[in-house]
């Protein structure tokens, strides 16, 4: 019945017609619906189901229960913060209240550039930008302006992506890009993010008294947005020292923070997705874990009384707070702005986790370290993966000469 | 002693990530922009800057301590120089030592490696009016190094140079694929790719090396 209708429409939008101009706005919706009717032509060619398109549908099913955590985690931290029910039901509401709007603006502005960018230039609109319109807000603080949102998301897809030729010629992950651009260029606004490591021990609630509760949420993100780093590490410090049991909350999401990143479970589920379907690759995964180990117990050697004590954070702890979990399955993993070579992607996911670990700790100005490490390795990829190639070529060339 | 030596391999680290010559200070952008499309011609003429700044940071750190700097000229017999103060010809002196300094490179390279020589071609003059070279004497001036640190400032700075035109190098070479709009295609794109590295490498912004340990 979809293919009675597409078809009654086709002739519009091919050559000549109408509406020829916007033929990739029908394509999409045609190939979205049903599989692409585009087949191989030619002698030698592999069958297989997933193409580009079914392969970003799996990430976004993949997302979907850090969307689903994110969401029922930031309504519960809404109600606990302000003494109302924190049910099942009614934290989900609150959560899809303030999350849905940040992901609706995402999607919204960030297709309309895809589609704007696929019309004039005649490519295909693909589902990568479906990828980037969720991953994106879920790497923000629930009580972001939404037209930080917009601005975020233009940024991505443009500069990050579509300059480059699309879906899968770009040299960084977009939402990253997008993310990074309102880090740097809203910090007073995304510093949610500096109180939600102050706050994730569960100390919201005194963080908001203080606060008469005027406007929702953002209470819980400025609380603290004038206190010192080390202060807000000292009291990691002496909580982790104090609440033994608050690592499960951390691991299963109840705590203040990005929308997708507090839920570790959550990551895991779809890390769990990514790797069985093939599509995220688990040595970029264990690679950002063995990285990340030893980098914090290095660090953990060096601490000590009067030392900072972001160092003494073990690493089981690194693992469940920020956006470690969340980084390293969905972003890390892009295939596109990652390393392809096996040996290139483990030392692509080591050095990511050593570089975040690094930021975490050693970095006053940034607590979180996960995005940025990300981001930094995405300069590298390329450059390891080529030297990959060679010494792969040189030993070849070796082996044949003996 | 290990003081020192922490001293100096956080200073080398410094240089080379944090205060990256080319993404924190956009110094040396012409050959950065111009020689990236390879990624043997990156990594040669980032070799090149790497051993030019080695040699040229110290040299001319003795050059200004014992003959720029006001009072430098004492050594030469007392107190009638003790007011002379030529650091007005610092410029141009420290110009004229990167110049004989590139020619000595090249001379080398001529004769023990024709291929990177060959490869280099015109670049390797070009290095005598990279700003990252002269940047960096300027800034060994500017805050006041002493001479081990002035080595390790030098050889920092170029390996964080060479580290930023290799990934470019490999970037573009990726990029050769890509369906880049007409209009960016070039120079264009690698502005924007110079401007995203330089975003990535904001990471490490903030980070106090002073004391390692906290």
């Amino acid at each position: 019945m979809i293919r009675e209708q597409l078809d009654k429409y086709r002739p519009l939008f091919e050559e000549g017609g109408r509406f020829a101009k916007f033929f990739p706005i029908f394509e999409a919706t045609e190939t979205f619906v049903l599989t692409s009717g585009a087949v191989t032509k030619g002698a030698a060619h592999i069958r297989d189901a997933l193409d580009t398109k079914r392969y970003m549908v799996m990430v976004i099913v993949a997302l979907l229960p850090t969307v689903f955590m994110g969401a029922w985690n930031a309504g519960y931290q809404h109600n606990l913060a302000f003494g109302e029910s924190t049910g099942f039901f009614s934290s989900m509401i609150v959560g899809l209240w303030y999350t849905l709007p940040i992901i609706i603006v995402s999607y919204t502005v960030g297709g309309i550039w895809e589609v704007l960018f696929a019309v004039v230039r005649k490519h295909e609109i693909n589902e990568g930008f479906l990828v980037t319109g969720l991953l994106f807000p879920l790497t923000l603080p629930p009580n972001i302006p939404l037209w930080q949102v917009a601005v975020g998301i233009s940024f991505g897809v443009v500069i990050g992506k579509e300059v480059f030729g699309g879906t899968g010629m770009n040299i960084f992950n977009p939402a990253l890009t997008a993310r990074a651009f309102v880090f740097f260029a809203f910090p007073a606004f995304i510093s949610g993010d500096q109180v939600w490591i102050a706050n994730y021990m569960g100390n919201s609630e005194q963080a908001v008294q203080g606060i008469s509760g005027a406007t929702p949420l953002l209470a819980v993100a400025s609380g603290d947005l004038g206190a010192k780093a080390t202060s807000v590490l000292a009291g990691i410090h002496q909580a982790h020292d104090l609440m033994n049991y608050s690592w499960w909350n951390c691991f299963i999401g109840f705590i203040p923070g990005s929308i997708g990143e507090t839920s570790t479970v959550a990551c895991l589920i779809g890390a769990a997705i990514l790797i069985s379907t093939g599509i995220g690759s688990w040595r970029t995964i264990v690679g950002c874990l063995v990285g990340m180990i030893a980098m914090s117990m290095v660090l953990n050697s060096f601490a000590g009384p009067g030392r900072n004590p972001m160092l003494s954070l073990p690493p089981y702890w690194h693992f469940v707070v920020g956006s470690f979990a969340f980084g390293s399955v969905y972003m890390a993993t892009d295939p596109v702005s990652g390393s392809v070579t096996d040996v290139g992607k483990w030392i692509y996911g080591i050095l990511i986790g050593i570089v975040c670990v690094l930021i975490r700790c050693v970095n006053p100005a940034y607590p979180e370290g996960m995005m940025l490490a990300i981001l930094l390795m995405n300069i590298f990829a390329t450059t390891i993966d080529h030297f990959v190639v060679q010494q792969n070529i040189r030993q070849r060339r070796l082996a044949h000469a003996g | 002693m290990e003081d020192q030596i922490i001293h100096l391999a956080s200073l080398a680290v410094k240089a080379i990530f944090i205060d990256n010559i080319l993404l924190a200070y956009f110094l040396g952008m012409c050959s950065f922009l111009a020689c990236s499309k390879k990624i043997d011609t990156a990594v040669g003429l980032g070799l090149a800057v790497v051993v030019v700044l080695t040699i040229t940071a110290p040299a001319n750190w003795l050059i200004y301590e014992f003959f720029l700097k006001k009072g430098a000229l004492t050594w030469l017999g007392g107190s009638r120089f003790a007011d002379v103060d030529l650091s007005f010809l610092k410029l141009i002196s420290f110009i004229g030592v990167i110049a004989a300094m590139v020619q000595i490179v090249e001379m080398v390279l001529d004769r023990f490696s024709q291929k990177l020589y060959a490869a280099l071609g015109i670049f390797l003059p070009l290095i005598t009016v990279n700003c990252a070279i002269l940047g960096s004497s300027l800034f060994m001036v500017e805050r006041e190094y002493n001479f081990p640190e002035s080595i390790v400032f030098g050889f920092g700075s170029g390996v964080g140079w060479a580290l930023a035109i290799i990934s470019l190098a490999s970037i573009r070479q990726k990029l050769r694929y890509s369906n880049i709009p007409p209009g960016l295609r070039g120079l264009g794109i690698t502005f924007l790719i110079t401007g995203l590295m330089s975003l990535g490498f904001m990471c490490f912004q903030g980070i106090q090396l002073g004391n390692p340990a906290g």
